[in-house]
């Protein structure tokens, strides 16, 4: 059995770091994984840079096609070199983070290149302000109050988009590998049910196949608590791989993949599989966490010596010391190797 | 039920229990008849083996009747009488399926806590530490034994509980390590330890081919036995220097083939070395003290095979690589494959070609394994092996 688990971060993502292990340790198994073919999949998703984005690039083309109109909206319209100069300058800088904010995977920069730009606009109203009178002075304060509103909005967004990219530097990846004493074709067959896996994968209260490669899975957390999401199969090729992820939106983004290769010399199935997925923070982070433990290795280790009972066997092996079978921690705290008790009502 | 259990180092107690019951559905329920005290057992009461539990069930030489069996067990009926297998083997795997059955890849629950200490887990062993599986031994009144269609070995009516009571452990044990030695006919083999198992091993070299065999002891009455009960030439490595006698027995070649029936708690002749070894076992500097071993390395002759049976545990200091090395000795060595021996034993037995009830030389109560532990461990009144009754 090898198991590796990897915690990665920033920079392995970045250079496309690869799993742990010279390429070519297994001659005869399967061939390393290089990391970008299995990402984690999209969490929730970037709704609010997009939308600021668009705000930017509006406000970007009509500061510097009609700069006229612009002043005179904001009440500014009265020094011509805020009309020539200034609102084009401002259009040109608004334009500067709108494809970052409309297109790129980790938006929070862009985001907050435009508090930095709020804040120099919010201080040049400011001084404006006290050198108008009448109906100018309220559209500077109006624009004043908008400016603010923006600003708010736009630290929002910056404060969420730096968050999911620090969700996504604590991507866990994890891998491990077994032989079973069975062919490929079978040990592909029990796992492409994927209401199989709880019976070996511990952390998994259902897997639930809803046809089409769509399955609802579910984990069952301390205190009852669950979490959910829906995955969809990604690759499938016959005795060999099947791949799966979440679907967008989840709130456990994460993929998986096993693969099934002949042992050399036909000594039964080598099954190897690599596990990515990123927990959000908060509470409900902190519960999938503890699911999936600080070693995520250790899981899918464990996982994958059940499968082999659970196939091989017929079911998880149970002991006196070890009664709910094969489990990392539960080897920490063994019971006495004696018949335990029975529970009333059990 | 009442159970023997271990309670830390040189303690045992006989407790109640909660009974057992099934937990996989290829269990069996076994009420026991007859268990035996395994010199191996001594080695967890001395308090060398890790990963034992205040509490654990010791006891991996069992037999009796099945009272209890899982649905998925349809090899054995209520009634049956079975000796039962010290390896628990799943039968699926391929350990199991090319015979290595102590090397069950599924039977073991706390396989990483093995893989810590020794690289890649064994398979799970009755009674035995909870880094070999944390089961429940047998020196109780009822047993739980996973695997029940694969194991237990059914006995006839005929042939009394201290004939076949062996075939658990020691006689399959003893078996193996001579067949290690390769015997073609007309080998010179010499045994390390004349206890239950060495004795049997001296008995079993004899049924493969050996023509002589010398037994290495220190106590009189242990070499007296293995001179009179299996034909060996008696050494007692108190009075001789084993490696210069057995050189002088076999006209300067030494033995074809030497068998380490002694495992890690060995003794030497020699104060100091004994000490030496001693000391740095109770400081865990070593796990094991490997006299014997050493010795059988060093009297071997060339291209001769070393084989062993006596139970070690981690790591050993002073290894004679070198000798092993440059003199092209084999080692051969294993935690017996018991299921692959128990039918032809059996078959031995039933045909009187052996009686390895010889070697049982104390019959207790249950109740008295405390008593039993104290006099196994002292040898006193000449024990050599005891079996508790139920």
């Amino acid at each position: 059995m090898v198991v590796r688990g990897v915690r990665d971060d920033d920079r392995a993502t970045a250079n496309g770091g690869t799993m742990r292990g010279a390429p070519g340790d297994m001659p005869d198994g399967i061939p390393e994984m290089p990391d970008a073919t299995l990402d984690v999949p999209e969490g929730n998703g970037q709704p609010l840079p997009r939308a600021l984005g668009l705000l930017s690039l509006g406000l970007g083309v009509a500061a510097l096609a009609a700069p006229h109109q612009v002043g005179r909206l904001i009440g500014l319209d009265d020094s011509a070199p805020t009309r020539s100069v200034v609102l084009r300058a401002v259009g040109a800088r608004e334009l500067v983070p709108v494809p970052g904010l409309l297109f790129a995977r980790r938006p929070a920069g862009w985001a907050w290149f435009r508090v930095g730009a709020d804040l120099l606009d919010l201080l040049l109203l400011a001084r404006e302000l006290p050198h108008r009178r009448g109906e100018r002075r309220q559209r500077v304060a109006a624009t004043l109050g908008a400016v603010a509103g923006i600003t708010a909005v736009d630290v929002l967004a910056a404060v969420r988009s730096g968050r999911s990219a620090g969700a996504r530097r604590r991507t866990l990846r994890a891998s491990a590998t077994v032989t079973v004493n069975r062919p490929a074709d079978e040990v592909y067959r029990f796992w492409r049910d994927f209401e199989n896996l709880p019976r070996f994968m511990y952390h998994l209260e259902s897997v639930r196949s809803d046809g089409d490669g769509r399955s609802h899975w579910t984990v069952r957390g301390p205190g009852g608590r669950r979490v959910g999401w829906d995955a969809e199969l990604v690759e499938e090729n016959l005795s060999e791989t099947i791949a799966w992820r979440s679907v967008r939106g989840a709130r456990v983004p994460n993929a998986g993949r096993v693969r099934f290769a002949r042992a050399a010399g036909g000594r039964g199935t080598e099954v190897r599989v690599d596990l990515v997925y990123a927990p959000p923070g908060g509470a409900v982070g902190r519960a999938v966490a503890q699911l999936f433990g600080e070693e995520p290795g250790q899981q899918i280790r464990d996982d994958l010596r059940r499968f082999k009972q659970v196939i091989e066997t017929g079911e998880v092996v149970r002991s006196d010391g070890s009664p709910n079978g094969l489990a990392t921690p539960q080897q920490v705290l063994q019971k006495p190797a004696r018949p335990q008790a029975v529970r009333p009502g059990s | 039920m009442k159970a023997n259990c271990w309670q830390g180092r040189n303690s045992v107690q006989v407790e109640e229990v909660p009974e057992p019951r099934i937990l996989n559905a290829r269990d069996a329920v076994v009420r026991v008849s007859s268990t035996a005290i395994c010199g191996s057992d001594l080695h967890i009461f001395h308090g060398y083996i890790p990963t034992m539990k205040h509490g654990d069930i010791l006891g991996h030489e069992f037999m009796g009747e099945v009272v209890e069996v899982g649905p998925e067990v349809g090899n054995l009926r209520i009634g049956d009488r079975v000796v039962v297998p010290f390896p628990i083997a799943c039968g699926n795997c391929l350990a199991c399926q090319t015979g290595l059955y102590s090397l069950c890849e599924n039977s073991n629950p706390n396989a990483g806590i093995a893989e810590k200490l020794l690289g890649h887990s064994p398979g799970g062993l009755f009674g035995y530490s909870h880094m070999l599986g944390g089961y429940a031994g047998g020196q109780a009144e009822y047993a739980r034994v996973p695997f029940a269609d694969v194991g237990p070995l059914k006995v006839p009516d005929e042939l009394p509980d201290e004939k076949v009571l062996p075939l658990a452990d020691i006689f399959p044990t003893a078996y193996m390590g001579a067949e290690m030695c390769g015997l073609g006919g007309g080998e010179v083999v010499a045994v390390w330890g004349a206890g239950a198992v060495g004795l049997l091993a001296m008995r079993s070299a004899y049924l493969l081919g050996a023509e002589r065999v010398i037994a290495i002891d220190r106590y009189p009455y242990r070499l007296r036995m293995a001179q009179e009960r299996a034909g060996a030439e008696p050494l007692n490595y108190e009075e001789v220097d084993v490696v210069e006698a057995l050189r002088e027995m076999t006209g300067g070649r030494g033995p074809d083939a030497c068998i380490d029936a002694v495992g890690m708690e060995g003794h030497h002749s020699s104060a100091v070395l004994s000490g030496y070894d001693r000391v740095k076992q109770s400081a865990r500097l070593e796990t094991d003290r490997p006299h014997a071993l050493r010795e059988a390395i060093m009297s071997c002759r060339n291209g001769g095979t070393v084989s062993v049976i006596g139970a070690y545990a981690g790591f050993v200091d002073k290894f004679p690589i070198g000798s092993l090395m440059n003199r092209s000795l084999t080692l051969r060595s294993g935690q017996c494959h018991v299921q692959r021996y128990t039918r032809m034993l059996l078959d031995r037995i039933r045909r009187g070609e052996i009686d390895p009830s010889f070697v049982f030389t104390h019959r207790l109560r249950l109740e008295d394994a405390p008593i039993g532990f104290e006099m196994f461990r002292q040898k006193t009144d000449e024990c050599v092996k005891v079996v508790l009754k139920t």
